[in-house]
Order: structure tokens, then sequence, then C-alpha cells
């Protein structure tokens, strides 16, 4: 028996060759995508593994593209594996990143309120109590010197230790440190010193008491008040900007957020269970909520993003304090200028824009 | 044997006879009692037993509240834009279509005009039916402009909560909302122009903590659960059962931060009494 002469394979067979492989790789791409759309927790490994997956499939297209040579027919089936894979990719970055920025917005080494103060202000004195029922640590108030002018500074602190963090309510106010913070804002009213608050909380604390002392009463004020207050205000989202708990010290002239904070109506992990009934789909909740301050910037919800040391706040205190510094003296010094008729007018403007729907 | 023989008309067919009573009757889950649907409906949505009060729809709550059950709607068109392309197991704006179909409502609020005891007012009552009465942009902007409208006509608003909160697929466009809201009522409040805030089942989160609590009077209707934070949430917090009566009207009158629970019979009596105290500043 003779050896068969190979071949050269027809246009057609290795059109038909390619397109099994292709739907092969692609039905792998999007395996990936379930993957990493599918996993509960630890999304950032799974995600860096359908990554991997994901370059198999490039060279393995890099392979075929060799086979296919001149055919037409083939070129065309690449070229739309090519597609989808881009979209497998930017689904996986799109999925992670709102997440990936959320681990930011809580890294436990990250700046908290009382390490900006420090770096960004002299002669603090801190004012505590609302005069009512008592003093909540988790939300810190006081005067301060910010480049040799008075201002009222007003925040949500987290703690660093164990006793810390149970002496600060895990930065979670009652509606005692909501009441504190008006007060503060008042205090800074009557005198004529700008309020400079930062924001950095999961959320008002959801406590039995918390209830019984109108939670919902003392943010609702607060957003009413601030809304009038006669002094220019800056709030700037720091880390976490939880709900109302959040909102209700940031209804301001001008709203900052930090490049890596996020700032949303509930935290990943609560829109997850209510959503998707399963906490666990928190990374899926955070990109879908859209609140990165990239996200808000697009909403119009913010009105600068102030930007981080390389890899994070983290990383570097100062540097983080200097780029806030630079942020906070550019937006002051505009709103110095104005009057406080002309502030509230703007004020309510800009709440006022806050508006997306049909008509008619 | 003829009498063994009908010799007269076969007698009609034994079909059954049946007469349809589902959705005429209700029964009430305060007292177990079997109401009368109609005789609900003619209570106001009250149970005559236990006088345990039925959640009523916003078109019914107008009725209600105006005199006569005359009123005019204004700013009803407005739509959501779906602001984060937002899906979860389901995409938003079929989430929305559906709520449309079922309530007829373009969103989870009517703004009405009107008179009540001869007074001209301004009422926006909230539809819980509708993906739980949560506040997006168009319930906050429907809201703002039903202020806005009671500021300029200096006529007194009444507004009547009933949700959930905020509505998370509009994300932070709805915490906004809350600082929208606030911000056009402390217009009002300078302008020296009536708000009263009715609350009713349920009425929790976003819309608690801003509109729902910055009345002039904050006023209830026995047995509404209110809030900031859900009951689930709390109890997963602190890790215990929640007393009874948690988070009832009558809790919160207790606590100081309702002025009346007032029942649903006396409502427009009551409002009539606080427009006439409040109608020499307006």
């Amino acid at each position: 028996m003779r050896a068969r002469r190979k071949e050269p394979a027809s246009d057609a067979a290795v059109a038909a060759g390619v397109r099994y492989a292709a739907e092969l790789l692609g039905q792998q791409a999007q395996a990936a995508w379930n993957m990493v759309s599918e996993a509960d927790g630890q999304s950032d490994s799974i995600a860096s593994h359908a990554q991997r997956e994901l370059e198999q499939i490039e060279k393995q297209i890099a392979a075929l593209d060799a086979v296919a040579g001149s055919n037409q027919e083939a070129r065309r089936q690449l070229h739309n594996l090519h597609q989808q894979l881009e979209t497998v990719r930017k689904q996986i970055h799109a999925h992670t990143h709102a997440w990936r920025i959320t681990e930011l917005a809580r890294h436990p080494q990250r700046p908290y309120m009382l390490d900006y103060v420090q770096r960004l202000f002299t002669d603090f004195s801190e004012i505590h109590g609302d005069r009512a029922f008592g003093d909540d640590q988790a939300m810190v108030c006081g005067m301060a010197r910010y480049h040799g002018e008075e201002v009222m500074v007003i925040g949500q602190q987290k703690g660093r230790d164990t006793k810390e963090k149970l002496a600060r309510n895990w930065s979670m106010p009652n509606p005692e440190g909501y009441r504190k913070a008006l007060r503060a804002m008042k205090l800074a009213e009557k005198f004529g010193r700008p309020v400079l608050s930062f924001v950095d909380t999961l959320g008002a604390f959801p406590g039995l008491g918390a209830e019984e002392r109108g939670q919902g009463e003392a943010i609702a004020r607060n957003l009413r008040e601030m809304a009038r207050l006669r002094v220019p205000s800056i709030a700037t989202v720091i880390g976490e900007g939880g709900s109302g708990g959040a909102l209700a010290i940031a209804v301001a002239d001008r709203v900052l957020m930090l490049q890596n904070a996020i700032y949303s109506v509930i935290s990943p992990e609560g829109c997850a269970a209510i959503m998707w009934r399963d906490a666990a789909k928190k990374d899926l909740a955070a990109e879908a909520m859209k609140i990165t301050a990239d996200d808000l910037q697009q909403l119009g919800c913010v009105d600068g993003i102030v930007p981080e040391p390389e890899g994070g706040a983290q990383n570097d205190h100062d540097e983080a304090a200097r780029l806030l510094d630079v942020e906070l003296q550019k937006q002051l010094r505009a709103l110095a200028s104005l009057s406080p008729n002309e502030l509230m007018e703007r004020r309510y403007e800009r709440l006022r824009s806050l508006a997306q729907f049909f008509e008619g | 044997m003829s009498w063994f023989k009908r010799e007269s008309a076969p007698l009609d067919a034994p079909g059954e006879k049946r007469v349809r009573t589902e959705g005429l009757w209700v029964k009430c889950d305060g007292c177990r009692q079997i109401i009368w649907k109609k005789d609900l409906d003619q209570n106001l949505n009250v149970c005559p037993t236990c006088e345990r009060h039925f959640r009523v729809d916003a078109q019914r709550r107008l009725e209600l509240l105006f005199d006569d059950g005359q009123f005019e709607v204004f700013d009803n068109g407005l739509r959501s834009t779906d602001p984060l392309s937002f899906v979860d197991l389901k995409a938003y704006p079929d989430r929305l279509r559906q709520a449309q179909a079922e309530t007829g409502l373009s969103d989870a609020v009517i703004n009405a005009t009107g008179k009540l005891d001869g007074r001209h007012i301004v009422i926006s009552a909230m539809a819980h039916n509708f993906i739980g009465g949560s506040m997006g942009a168009v319930v906050g902007e429907a809201i703002t402009r039903a202020i806005e409208r009671a500021l300029q006509h200096r006529t007194p608003l009444l507004v009547v909560s009933a949700s959930g909160g905020a509505r998370m697929m509009e994300g932070i466009v709805s915490l906004m909302q809350m600082a929208k809201i606030s911000a056009a009522l402390a217009r009002l409040d300078d302008a020296k122009v009536p708000y009263i805030s009715l609350l009713t089942d349920p009425t929790y989160g976003g819309v608690t903590a801003s509109f729902a609590m910055l009345g002039d009077l904050n006023i209830a209707e026995p047995g509404a659960l209110i809030g900031f934070a859900g009951p689930r949430v709390i109890e997963q917090t602190i890790r215990q059962k929640l007393p009874a009566g948690f988070q009832r009207s009558e809790f919160l009158l207790q606590k100081g931060f309702l002025d009346a629970v007032v029942h649903r019979k006396e409502l427009r009596p009551y409002l009539a009494r606080a427009l006439n105290f409040m109608a020499a500043a307006a």
C-alpha cells in the first residue's frame, strides 16, 4: 500500500475546522466569565484565574490564525472570536473593579478622619456632646485652624484597634452623633466659619437605641439644616460613604471624593442580600450600583475627585493628606468670595439639578 | 306504572349552584375576622371589629383626603431613565414596566391639588404598591415639584409617606433625592408655608430620614410601621429579638417623634384643625 500524499486542506475544510475551534474557544471564554460572575467571595483570585484562561485562549487564537491563512470565512470567525474575548475581558475587569475599590476604601491601613485632621489642621480642639443625650465618639467635631483660618471640622472616625473600634462603634454614628454634628455646624454658622466634613462610615448605626432616639429624624434634620447653612461647606468622602449616614454630614457647597473612596445608597453586601438574595454577590452589587468616584462624577453627584498616592492612600498618609490639601484649598478659595445668599442659592441649584427623568 | 314516568319536562340539570366569593371577602390580619370587602371599603379600609388600618393605595388615599374626593393631579408623567442601567436578577426597566402595568401609575407617587375643608392644599401621596413605594429620581422630582408648587402659591402641603426607602436600582441618585427634597423643604420652612407629614404603613429608610420626619407636624395612622433601619437588619446587628410593638406608630409617639397618631376617620378633621392653626402664618 502506498502512503497517501498529504493534500492541502480545502478552503471549506479549513473554514469548518476553524469555526469548530472558534466555537469551542468562545465557549471557554464564556465559561471563564460565568466562573467570575457566579463566584461567591474570593472573586479576586478567581478573576486572575479567569484572566489566565483568557490568555490561553488568546494563544490558541494566534495558532488558529496561522491555520486560517488567507481563508476569508475562517478570518471572519477569528475576528468575531477576538471581539467576544475582548467583551469578556472588559466584563471581568468591570466586575472586579468596583469591588477592588471597595476593599481599598475599607483598607485597615487607610488614613482615617483624625489622620487627616492631624496633617491638615493646627490647633484642633474637639467639642463633645449633643446637649441632649450623650457624646457619640463615632462622630468627631472640633474647631481647627486651616492655613491660618478658623474652620469647623466634622467627620466619622474609625478605630484602628479593637478597643478603639468598639469605642467608635465602627464609625457608625447614633442619632446623638448627628445632633452633635448639627450643633457644630450651627456654631460655625453663628461665627461665620466654614464647615469641612470628612465622610467615612458604612452607615448610620441600625440599633435598637438608635431607632428609639430617632435616627431618621436626626438625619432628616441635618439634611434640611445643611441645605440652608449660611457658611461655605465642603464635604469629602475619604473612605466609605454609606447611605443616609454619610449624606447627613455631606450636603455641602462642594462634595469631593477620594479616588478610591466609595459612596452608595446601601453597602454592596446589603444590596446583594436584597436584590440577589445572596450577600456573597457583593462584587456584582458593587458593580451594578456604580459606587466609585469616577461613576459618581459621571452621574453628577460629586464635584471633584481627589487623587491618591500610587496604589492607594494607605501607602502614604502624608502624601494623601497633601493631595487632599491642594484640592480643599482650591475649593475653599472659590467659595470664599460668595455671599451667604449666593452660597445658599447655588447650593440649592446644585441639589435641584440632581434630577434625571423622562417627562410627558 | 306510569307514575314512574315523568310526563312533564325534565327538571333542570342539577348543575352546581355556586356563588363566586373570591375577592368579596377579606380576612383581617389583626383579629382574623372575615370582613365583607364592601363593608371594609365603606369603613375607609379599617377593620370594623378591631380598628386595624388596612393599607390604601395612593388614588384612594387622595379620594379620602380631599373634599368630596375631588382633586386635580399634576406632574404625573415623569418616568425613570434607569440612570445606572441597573440589572440584578431582572433588568430594572422590566421591573418598572411591570409595576406601571400593575398599578397604572408612572412611578411611586401621585401629586394632586384640591381642597380640604374648603382650603386649598397640595397633597403628594406615595404608592407603596409601586416597587415598594421606593424613592428614585422620579419620586424625588415629583415631591420637590409639589413643594415648589406649595411655595409658589403659598398653599399648605401634605405628603403621605408609604415607602420602603430609597430605590436601590437608582443607587446614589436615589440618595441624592433625600438632600434635594430636604433642601426644598428648608425653603418652604423659611417661607412659613405649612407642611404636614402623614406617615402611613410602612415608612422606612431614606423617606423616614428625610421629608417624612420634617413636617411642622408629623402624624401617623395607628399601627403603622415606621423606622429608619428595617427590623431584620436591627435584629442581625444587635443579635436579639425586638420588643413587641417596636417601630409601630404608638411606639414613635411614646418616644417623642410623632405629634399625634390619628385614626383614619379622624384624619380630615385633624388636618382641618391643624391647617386652621397654621393659616395665620400662611
